[in-house]
């Protein structure tokens, strides 16, 4: 929001010289656990009061630049299992860091309870304010409401689960070595995405209502049973398919066939698989698990937080909390955070998610407080309520990007980023614009814009379909294909191989075609290795 | 809501990602080895042992996923910022697909034959360059030291440990404190008990005498006190010796780079070579604070250039080595006085020598050279097939056989023909050998 801060300057140039200096919290850039303190206590204030935020209690950590390097390599979390990757990503992020190409995060924070978040040491007391509001405030109210960390994570259990996690695979390693443990983490990673649940599945039946299911069932088909069926007559071929067809339906509920969680079918279902092995797929199914809220809520997540850390400066500001040296500084790299390139800018890669978050979190309380007639017309329910408090965080609590972009994303905001919808087919030589922001366009760019962050469109769709345990025990996939969009073939081929080590035997994936069911492609572990050959 | 837990963590341990690190560098392995060959070939002799940015391909540590190819199919996409555009504008496309943003997304998601860049640490980069040197640990480690310390005396300090108190200046201070608060002896306390006592031995004292008594068990009381109060020793007066940690004491090097350049020298020999002078040089920089290196061409004729020219170049000409040590002694006599240099001698041939100039290099080793030399050390540098043939030390080039002769009379010449980098280290092993001894 590079306008918010070029609005906000000149307030301040005349009210700050007005307010009396002591009543600030701090005075220059250092910071200490006193001001800190004394920081935090007025940031709370406001979040608990005046927002009414609910979150868990914090806990903030101070480290230093190296141990941010150390935190974010493995993916963000303070406790991770060893593995390669991390390394990795440390010594990439080491050489852009030390090289000047990026900055550090100025903060991470964790979906946990007590709620950690880590602040830098090498950040100015203005820094830490902003990063306390964004992280302690904003994001951890987030974890703590939203239906979809509710519903996925168990922020009471995850450190300690980590903890585990680390310690069991170091177990692994000493016991097993680190070569034949790093196989099955490299296996298990590359299915990371395709190693969660997308939904709540059915409780499972204890023994006893299992045995009251199957009775009932028993008694229903002696109430509707006929022996007049019998007497039809049949032909033998007909028999023998129907056979064969009533076998593959009864293994494949069995195994509750299709499964679309690859990691943990192959975790139950492997037949080459040791326990340990198991175990280990295991805890790689649980931490994506654990991250699979955090990928669908980017946009809102950091809205929220963005949000939040602007709203309570504003307020702090405004009381005369914050000196006007720490504002500028605070609302500097608050406006080079959200800042969104235009599409032909060099820097543009795709749409900066704190940009769009926070102006539909601001164009909701815009709607809410000051609505134009165009707002009567789109938002009937909350144009004009007034209260902008509720109405947001009922958003943060019940969606997701997807939904809360289909659900809030306004004319105004669309006109605001010039969002348009580019149309690319890849047998037309050209692209399409299909959609501006006009009239016209702003459903469809809204819609365009909510299915970009919709998990199910942006990752494939790959099921294990079927597998005969007893026959050849070949691993059949199925790729279905939405707009004829391909894997990438590479990637694809590579991945099936580590299927295959999990799996134990061939691997086979089928592309088929969404809308027409046409098979685009066959292909299969058993013709890589003979290419090979 | 209860005040935040604020935790200082700075102190906590660091380089949580080291086992990380280590697990990449044995994945990614072979290409770093061979990144680390190709910069030995491009570096200079003196700059071994310095880290190095290398970037390798992101084949074998690349971490696939099932993910959507960036071009192919129906999409739609959604951007910002528009300016002209008009629902049903027609955008030609950049030329071959996999341009422009398509090209972008492929390598943000590690695909793509993009490179990956990262800084080997020293310790990294001499573990590869050792790799295939088949260098001993006792001696691979003695080579990554970087200097050794030893402590001395550098005046005192007011804190320390235990074991360096500085009785002397310790027990100064305290006098010195002692006299300056006025504490009282125990002399003084002897004296005023004597007293004390004195008159509590006599029955028949006046009233003034008891009253003098009184005011001498008050006096001794406050003496006490003050005695209590101001200690004997105070920590204040602590004095510990303090220690520097001071390079040892090094002295000048100065190490020749003999090679003989002529057409039969080619890359592979030229690049051995390189390891060879590599080597020397590490060990001459552990141990000497200043080295310096001189490089010293031959054909038929010797010439001092630089290290550039010295690999790079090509000359014609026939083969005289004793003209490159003709070379070298001139150089030892204008620059280098054998009284503040040591002096390292390296040479690189493929043995080959103008008929008759053996003789000649043996005697100008034995009466000139070899008395100013610490060490000479000499390769031969052979092909496979050639290396199976002269199986025997005796047999050899005329060259050969002179060295060899030298080699019998002076103990710190060597000599050894090479076949490939494994073949280097025996060269040296008399230098390390003592030197892991003096250690």
């Amino acid at each position: 929001m590079a306008e918010a801060a070029a609005k906000r300057a000149p307030e301040m140039e005349s009210g700050g010289v007005a307010e009396p200096e002591s009543r600030h919290l701090f005075e220059g850039s250092n910071w200490t656990f006193d001001t800190m303190g004394r920081t935090y206590d007025a940031i709370q204030e406001i979040a608990l009061n005046d927002l009414g935020l609910d979150v868990y209690p914090n806990q903030i950590e101070i480290i230093s630049s190296e141990q941010m390097l150390d935190a974010y390599s493995s993916i963000g979390m303070p406790l991770m299992y060893q593995h390669w990757s991390y390394g990795k990503r440390f010594v990439r992020e080491a050489q852009m860091y030390q090289k000047g190409y990026a900055g550090l995060a100025y903060e991470i924070v964790i979906n946990s309870n007590p709620c950690i978040s880590y602040n830098m040491e090498d950040s100015t007391m203005a820094m830490q304010a902003l990063v306390m509001a964004h992280a302690a405030f904003g994001h951890n109210h987030f974890f703590k409401n939203n239906y979809l960390f509710q519903q996925w994570t168990d922020a009471e259990g995850i450190l300690d689960y980590l903890e585990f996690a680390k310690r069991y695979v170091a177990k692994c390693e000493e016991r097993h070595s680190t070569a034949a443990v790093e196989e099955i983490l490299d296996a298990a990673h590359t299915l990371m995405d395709h190693g969660v649940f997308r939904y709540r599945r059915r409780p499972k039946l204890n023994l006893r209502e299992q045995a009251e299911r199957e009775r009932e069932r028993r008694q229903y088909q002696e109430r509707t049973f006929n022996d007049l069926w019998r007497t039809l007559p049949r032909n033998g071929a007909d028999m023998q398919m129907e056979q064969a067809d009533v076998e593959i339906d009864e293994r494949k509920t069995r195994l509750k066939l299709p499964e679309e969680n690859l990691l943990y079918f192959l975790e139950k279902n492997s037949p080459v698989l040791e326990p340990w092995q198991r175990e280990l797929l295991h805890i790689v199914r649980n931490i994506g698990q654990y991250f699979y809220p955090q990928k669908q809520t980017k946009v809102m997540n950091e809205g929220c937080a963005t949000f939040v850390h602007l709203y309570i400066l504003n307020q702090l500001y405004d009381k005369g909390l914050l000196p006007e040296g720490a504002m500028l500084e605070a609302l500097h790299s608050h406006s080079s955070v959200v800042f969104q390139p235009d599409f032909n800018d060099k820097r543009y890669s795709g749409i900066n998610p704190y940009a769009l978050g926070l102006a539909m979190m601001e164009d909701i309380k815009r709607i809410c407080v000051e609505p134009t007639p165009e707002d009567e017309e789109w938002f009937p329910e909350i144009a004009g309520c007034g209260d902008w408090r509720g109405t947001l965080k009922d958003a943060w609590a019940n969606y997701r990007d997807e939904s809360f972009i289909q659900q809030y994303l306004s004319p105004n905001v669309i006109r605001k980023m010039k969002l348009f919808v580019l149309a690319d087919d890849s047998t037309d030589t050209h692209f399409t614009v299909t959609d501006i922001h006009d009239e016209r366009g702003f459903r469809n760019v809204r819609r365009a814009l909510a299915r970009s962050y919709d998990l199910g469109a942006i990752e494939p769709d790959i099921q294990i379909v079927d597998v005969d345990l007893r026959g050849d025990r070949k691993l059949r996939l199925q790729h279905t294909m939405r707009d004829g969009v391909p894997l990438s073939e590479r990637s694809r081929d590579e991945v099936l191989k580590h299927i295959r080590r999990l799996w134990g035997y061939e691997v086979g994936l089928v592309g088929v075609e969404a809308d027409t069911d046409k098979t685009s492609y066959e292909i299969s572990t058993e013709d890589a290795v003979d290419e090979d050959d | 809501m209860p005040m935040p837990h604020f935790i200082d963590r700075r102190l906590n341990p660091k380089q949580k990602s080291l086992g990380n690190r280590q697990r990449f560098m044995r994945r990614a392995r072979a290409q770093i080895k061979e990144v680390v060959n190709k910069s030995i070939r491009e570096r200079n002799v003196s700059d071994i042992t310095n880290g190095e940015t290398i970037s390798i391909p992101t084949k074998g540590i690349g971490e696939p996923r099932f993910h959507h190819a960036p071009s192919g199919g129906r999409r739609n996409r959604v951007f910002t910022g528009n300016e002209e555009f008009n629902a049903g504008d027609r955008i030609p496309k950049p030329p071959q697909g996999g341009q422009g943003e398509g090209g972008k997304k492929a390598t943000d998601r590690g695909e793509g034959e993009d490179e990956f860049q990262f800084v080997l640490s020293r310790e990294e980069f001499l573990d590869m360059f050792f790799e295939d040197l088949e260098l001993p640990d006792l001696v691979k480690t003695s080579l990554k030291e970087v200097c050794s310390y030893k402590p001395h005396r550098a005046g005192f300090a007011s804190s320390g440990s235990p074991t360096n108190i500085n009785v002397l200046r310790t027990m100064r201070n305290s006098f010195g404190r002692r006299i300056a608060l006025k504490r009282p002896t125990s002399g003084d306390e002897d004296g005023l008990t004597q007293r004390i006592l004195d008159l509590e031995a006599r029955s028949d004292l006046t009233p003034d005498e008891r009253l003098w008594m009184a005011e001498l068990h008050k006096q001794l009381e406050e003496l006490k006190c003050r005695r209590r109060a101001i200690p004997y020793v105070d920590p204040f007066d602590l004095r510990y010796n303090r220690f520097e940690n001071h390079p040892e004491p090094n002295t000048n090097a100065v190490m020749f780079c003999l090679m003989d350049v002529s057409g039969s020298m080619g890359e592979r020999e030229k690049d051995l070579a390189k390891r060879f002078f590599m080597i020397l040089h590490m060990f001459l920089k552990r141990r000497y604070e200043r080295i310096e290196v001189v490089f010293v061409r031959h054909t038929h004729e010797a010439q001092e250039v630089d290290e550039e020219t010295f690999f790079y170049s090509r000359e014609t000409g026939g083969t005289v080595v004793s003209s490159a040590l003709k070379e070298m002694l001139e150089i030892v006599h204008d620059r280098y006085p054998p009284g503040e240099w040591n002096i390292y001698t390296a040479q690189a041939s493929d043995g080959d020598n103008f008929s008759g100039d053996a003789e000649k290099c043996i005697e100008l080793l034995d009466t000139a050279l070899m008395p100013l030399c610490q060490y000479y050390a000499y390769v031969e540098i052979l092909d496979e097939r050639e290396m199976e043939l002269f199986q025997d030390p005796e047999k050899g080039t005329a060259l050969w056989q002179a060295y060899r002769a030298v080699g019998a009379s002076w103990p710190n010449f060597e000599t050894k023909r090479i076949a490939g980098p494994g073949d280097i280290y025996p060269v040296f092993r008399e230098l390390f050998a003592k030197q892991v001894a003096d250690g």
